[in-house]
């Protein structure tokens, strides 16, 4: 559990910005797994956002130089993990694409990509972690984000960890790797089809009868959650890592407030 | 649907396929169909992603020396008697057909399924010159009945319901009793086969597109699952092959390899039910086959895409396994896309074929969700390539004007952290304001597409990294 220098091994926690700026408690359960996992957690105040919005937009000037700051604030870490597939795999398959031709980046460039992980798949194919303290009594389902499953081979690691954990019993989807229609900034360009494809998602949750469903990105999940409550149903959406962190007491993704 | 829609409105025809009932019950069948049928046929051939890299190396190969082969097949296909046609364009290509016609006197033409003659649009061109054009791949033929185009590359007519094709054939078989029943597939099928065997035996020319060309032998290869393929090159007395020139392969072992993983990316099927080789026109000794035999090798645009960035989708063996498993294809089917393409293979190749300027909104209509390459056969990069046209569409200010500023704004704050800090924490307390006890907001300011269809989940409040800060420091101060 330690680095080359014998040190415990020091992780830069990058929230990615829908973390930081709409569910905060995501951030902590992450660092709070970390740090189960022996991790030393540490979340640099420079981060705002991996770039993906002006990436995918085509936009590569500004992308990249959101993602020499990204690399600015992170690169001096042992390892980055973010608690999303998605901005995960926005910083290792693509700062290397975006910085290829800059000269005093491309170099870091490729070594934050080396050492940036997704949390579920850091904890379990890098620390070999398992150690789960968590209770959930009830029935989940969940949800392969997209990036996470094809780009960074995210699938059997969250289930291994759920596994796990007290009392969760776990019912699959129908159509568990099918996209839920989020895709950044595809859903408000898009939003009738995005609508369509969210409501696909839902029916498939809610026949699984399950009482919440999980998955590793909260993009995902905030459109969702938006689905499930328009259609008023009951079923709730939680970041996995709130699960295993047994960090469940506050209100499900655009649950109501208790207080 | 006789008037072809069009890429820049992809907004609008999209919101029309979504309300189309009829359509999206087939769509979501589709979709059913060919993400159970995946995992069986991969799983019954364990080397299937070896034949995938195989065919990947086949097809870079030939790209990079794309003319030697195209001159070594051109040589082979003259050596056997046929004649090579080399079109630069859309208009050359229509030009020579119809000339090809008119020099054999021909009046009526079949045609087997061809995507590159849709490119051309080439029907069209010959019915205007005076020439009856039957298609004679069932989906195709039902498409012209309708006067549609394809929606999908190998299943053309997928779009529809049975129940609708029936009573198209009821409307246009007028001769027949209008009490036969139509109910089930075979009935329809039953009375194609009649229809179309009398104009196999009328043409004077037959038309087919390729799946391959081989380069060693100057053979071309054709795969259907109706055979009309065959009838429709061996029994007119002219048999004219329209191909892209991508479609070239070395070697009849390449060709193989690309076969093995074709039908199983296409339709789920290990192999068609015709495969066929044909090479050159009849010889004296041969029972059948055509008496002359040409073959138009049309560039349209792929010179250019050799040579840049987009050079990967040039692998493309029109399998339509991305737009099977594409959910915004799904959604909204393939002529929404406006141009011959539909699906994630349109949204790279319709801005080549047609212009960026024409078709920007194609490559935007994409969740990024991968599954289009991780079911391409050829491995083409999909995504990356639309968010190559995006980088085009973005440097051009194509895409629209309010979607940019609120980008560069979004950006130039996003650069400057503390800026963004302090603006976010407004934010947010106005969202969680917004939000109250429900915790999620049906309206909200600036967000209409996505409240359209769903609630926005209210932030929880304050951001992660001021919190975590604060609680450092009280650690610290401990």
């Amino acid at each position: 559990m330690t680095n080359a220098t014998g040190a415990a091994t020091r992780v830069g926690l990058f929230a990615t910005c829908l973390v930081d700026l709409y569910r905060p408690s995501v951030g902590f359960a992450t660092a709070q797994l970390l740090e189960a996992a022996g991790c030393d957690v540490d979340v640099p105040a420079a981060q705002v956002c991996c770039g993906q919005p002006a990436y995918n937009a085509g936009d590569r000037a500004n992308a990249a130089a959101i993602a020499r700051q990204t690399i600015n604030a992170f690169d001096g870490f042992d390892y980055i993990v973010a608690p999303s597939g998605s901005c995960a795999g926005m910083l290792r398959h693509h700062y290397p694409d975006l910085l290829a031709d800059d000269a005093a980046y491309a170099a870091r460039a490729r070594a934050v990509a080396d050492k940036t992980w997704e949390l579920i798949a850091f904890l379990v194919d890098v620390r070999g972690w398992a150690d789960i303290d968590a209770r959930w009594h009830g029935t989940v389902t969940y949800h392969d984000a997209c990036s996470g499953l094809r780009e960074l081979g995210v699938k059997d690691q969250p289930r291994q960890l759920l596994e796990q954990v007290d009392g969760l019993e776990l019912r699959e989807l129908d159509a568990p790797d099918v996209c839920c229609g989020f895709g950044g900034t595809f859903c408000v360009k898009y939003p009738d089809i995005s609508g369509a494809m969210v409501d696909n998602k839902t029916d498939d949750i809610v026949q699984t009868g399950a009482g919440t469903v999980l998955a590793g990105d909260l993009g995902c999940l905030m459109n969702i959650a938006g689905r499930l409550s328009r259609r008023g149903e009951t079923v709730e959406a939680r970041h996995v890592a709130e699960v295993l962190a047994g960090m469940t007491d506050g209100p499900a993704i655009g649950g109501a407030r208790s207080s | 649907m006789t008037t072809q829609q069009t890429s820049l409105e992809f907004s609008r025809n999209a919101d029309r396929a979504l309300a189309d009932a009829d359509l999206q019950s087939a769509l979501e069948k589709l979709q059913r169909d060919s993400r159970l049928a995946r995992p069986v046929i991969t799983g019954r051939l364990p080397e299937f992603e070896a034949l995938r890299d195989r065919a990947v190396a086949i097809k870079n190969h030939t790209l990079a020396h794309l003319d030697h082969y195209l001159e070594q097949f051109e040589t082979n296909v003259t050596e056997a008697g046929g004649h090579v046609h080399w079109c630069n364009d859309d208009a050359g290509a229509r030009d020579t057909i119809l000339q090809i016609c008119r020099d054999t006197g021909a009046r009526a033409v079949g045609k087997g399924k061809s995507m590159v003659s849709e490119e051309i649009h080439l029907n069209d061109f010959l019915i205007e010159n005076g020439l009856e054009v039957v298609e004679t791949d069932l989906g195709e033929y039902i498409l012209q009945l309708r006067e549609e185009t394809p929606s999908h590359v190998v299943m053309p007519a997928i779009h529809l319901k049975k129940e609708q094709i029936a009573t198209t054939f009821r409307d246009h078989h007028t001769e027949l009793d209008p009490a036969r029943p139509l109910d089930a597939p075979s009935d329809m099928t039953e009375e194609a086969r009649i229809k179309l065997r009398e104009k196999f035996l009328a043409a004077d020319v037959g038309i087919t597109g390729a799946n391959m060309l081989i380069a060693e032998t100057g053979s071309i290869v054709v795969v259907t699952n109706e055979g009309n393929g065959d009838l429709t090159q061996t029994l007119p007395r002219v048999h004219i092959v329209i191909a892209a020139i991508e479609k070239v392969v070395p070697r009849v072992d390449d060709a193989l390899s690309v076969l093995r993983i074709l039908a199983r990316s296409a339709t789920g099927q290990e192999i068609t039910c015709y495969t066929t080789f044909a090479t050159g026109p009849k010889r004296p000794n041969d029972l059948d086959g055509p008496e002359e035999f040409h073959l138009i090798l049309l560039d349209n645009g792929r010179t250019k895409l050799l040579e840049g960035e987009f050079r990967d989708v040039l692998r493309c063996i029109r399998c339509g396994a991305c737009q099977s498993a594409c959910p915004v294809y799904g959604a909204v089917g393939g002529h929404a896309y406006g141009g011959v393409y539909g699906g994630p293979i349109g949204a790279v190749l319709t801005p080549a074929l047609d212009g960026i300027e024409d078709a920007w909104p194609l490559p935007e209509a994409s969740s990024f969700c991968g599954s289009c390459e991780a079911v391409c056969p050829m491995r083409i990069p999909l995504p990356g390539l639309m968010r190559r046209w995006r980088d085009v569409a973005h440097s051009e200010k194509l895409n629209k004007a309010g979607t940019r500023r609120g980008l560069t704004l979004w950006a130039w704050a996003a650069q400057r952290p503390k800026l963004y800090r302090t603006g976010a924490r407004i934010v947010l307390s106005v969202l969680r304001g917004l939000g109250g006890r429900r915790g999620s907001l049906r309206r909200a300011p600036l967000a209409g597409g996505w409240t359209a269809s769903r609630d926005l989940p209210a932030p929880e409040g304050g951001t992660f990294v001021d919190q975590w800060q604060k609680s450092r420091r009280a650690q610290a101060r401990k």
